[in-house]
């Protein structure tokens, strides 16, 4: 697992750069809720009667006014946005950053199997992002106590594993991606976590696109399905694991023989 | 036994040529030069040997295994440098080379120390501040440090002061003698002509001529340098000493050298 520890100390600062912006902006708004909490009236009124712009994220079917509905929503949206991108940038970059740093050449001289370089450094992707969900749970969780709130233990641990699974789900999409690449890749990697997160508001607003729910990863962490059915829709989760999946496969398929240039 | 045999070894990157139907042979012992000027296709033949890019024609061994199927087994008993190196930024130079035998599965410590000692390497120092020199002597640590069978060196003089050449070519010499197979490709035909017991010239993708570097310099060509009136004049002639007499007298020359020619020269013959 040389290179597995190699890339963990590698991402060291990114993960603590990200997991504490993410973390801790959640943690900052979970210590407003008190203080809004006397206003939800209003705010509740005043969400729920933005027409279009309610149903794209979900705030016509989650009550702003509970402590879950509000952590849904705001710890969503962060999480969600946060996370995505976190998980695009590691996912695109594990295999390509060997090349566009000219560091390749160094790796594929020693006698290590390429199958053993790719599965390495997707444990690493996955490690990272499960490092960064664990650190933003904690701080989010710890805020909760904070305010001595009451919350439902099983709506905020389905919360957060389908937030995971989202990551998980983009990062193998961007890793598959990756292992075309030579170069850049960064770009594409936001490009693809922006694209999924418009396709799921686009799927809120019109019944017609109902089916971009199928293809994006936040047409299952939808919080108000989430927090409303304590439950990971899977006819959402089930193309979305094959879709990681396929990226993960096509990662071991295509650098097994991809040609390494100087 | 030959510890490099290629057969009509092919790389082509869409239309263009990388190497073409490459026929190379590299006995087991032995301090070996391959010569060719840019483009000719000497780092296409090392990074097809070492597995970095696929044939698309030929075959090939190393160390009597196939490059396609053997290439994990082939690594492990060679040392690679590349022309131009890079490592991980953040690291230092410490960690580049324990990274280095630790992905071999080796403890090389104690000829790790012993080879920066006498490159004069500081191994506190991070690689991202290295020079090119100094990143070049990481590289030669990080490719003899195992005391592999075959020590694959692209360019490897390109950076290093003399006094850091001559060492390396020490170090080259000693893992020669120690059995090690020497493999390096350069521009510079003096190291070749100094240190190389073999050497091939590779020209458009194909190897032109490969012998021993004694061979190469009998070629019966001499290089003869003339003075007239008109000015200097300087050629490689091959052919009947008696021709080159009348054709030299018809010149009215002032003076006349003949020499050998220097392995330098033979190359120029080639690639003009």
């Amino acid at each position: 697992m040389t290179i597995y520890k190699q890339e963990l100390r590698s991402q060291k600062i990114p993960i603590i750069v990200w997991s504490l912006s993410i973390g801790l902006l959640i943690a900052v708004c979970m210590l407003m809720y008190p203080e809004m909490k006397s206003q939800m009236e209003d705010v509740n009124e005043m969400f729920s009667s933005m027409g279009n712009f309610t149903q794209a994220f979900g705030m016509d079917q989650l009550n702003f006014g509970t402590l879950i509905g509000y952590y849904a929503i705001e710890g969503g949206n962060i999480l969600g946005i946060g996370g995505a991108f976190f998980a695009a940038i590691i996912g695109i970059s594990a295999l390509l950053k060997e090349e566009k740093d000219r560091t390749a050449e160094f790796l594929l001289t020693h006698p290590v199997s390429r199958i053993r370089i790719v599965f390495e450094k997707l444990l690493s992707v996955f490690s990272v992002i499960l490092i960064l969900n664990v650190i933003v749970f904690v701080l989010s969780i710890g805020s909760i106590f904070m305010i001595r709130e009451e919350f439902g233990w099983k709506e905020i641990l389905i919360f957060h594993l389908a937030y995971l699974l989202m990551q998980f789900e983009i990062a193998g999409i961007c890793f598959g991606i990756s292992s075309f690449l030579r170069k850049g890749g960064l770009g594409i990697g936001i490009g693809i976590a922006s694209m999924f997160y418009f396709l799921n508001i686009v799927a809120n607003i019109t019944e017609d696109a109902k089916v971009l729910k199928y293809i994006t990863p936040f047409g299952y962490t939808e919080g108000s399905d989430l927090i409303n059915d304590v439950n990971i829709k899977t006819e959402y989760l089930i193309p979305g694991m094959i879709l990681m999946l396929s990226g993960i496969l096509i990662a071991f398929i295509y650098y097994r023989k991809k040609d390494i240039d100087s | 036994m030959y510890v490099i045999e290629t057969e009509r070894l092919t790389k082509t990157y869409g239309k263009n040529r990388g190497i073409d139907k490459l026929d190379l042979k590299v006995e087991k012992g032995d301090f070996f030069g391959f010569i060719g000027p840019n483009g000719a296709g000497k780092s296409t033949t090392i990074r097809t040997l070492l597995g970095l890019i696929s044939p698309t024609g030929g075959n090939a061994k190393v160390l009597g295994l196939d490059i396609v199927s053997d290439s994990k087994k082939i690594l492990r008993e060679t040392g690679y440098l590349p022309s131009e190196i890079n490592f991980y930024n953040g690291m230092k130079v410490r960690d580049v080379i324990r990274y280095s035998a630790d992905l071999r599965g080796k403890r090389c410590g104690d000829k790790a120390n012993e080879l920066s000692e006498r490159l004069g390497l500081d191994m506190n120092k991070k690689v991202s501040e290295l020079s090119l020199g100094n990143r070049k002597k990481v590289g030669i640590v990080c490719a003899v440090q195992h005391s592999p069978s075959l020590l694959i060196l692209d360019e490897p003089t390109s950076g290093l002061d003399p006094l850091m050449q001559r060492e390396f070519f020490n170090i080259l010499n000693e893992e020669n003698k120690r059995g090690a197979t020497i493999f390096f490709s350069s521009h510079i035909l003096s190291e070749v002509q100094n240190y190389c017991r073999s050497a091939a010239f590779i020209k458009n993708g194909r190897i032109i001529i490969s012998d021993r570097v004694e061979k190469l310099e009998e070629t019966g060509a001499k290089k003869v340098t003339v003075k007239t009136d008109k000015g200097n004049e300087e050629f490689i002639f091959k052919g009947d000493i008696k021709d080159l007499l009348r054709s030299l007298s018809a010149k009215s020359p002032t003076d006349v050298t003949i020499t050998e020619p220097s392995l330098e020269d033979i190359f120029m013959n080639y690639y003009e």
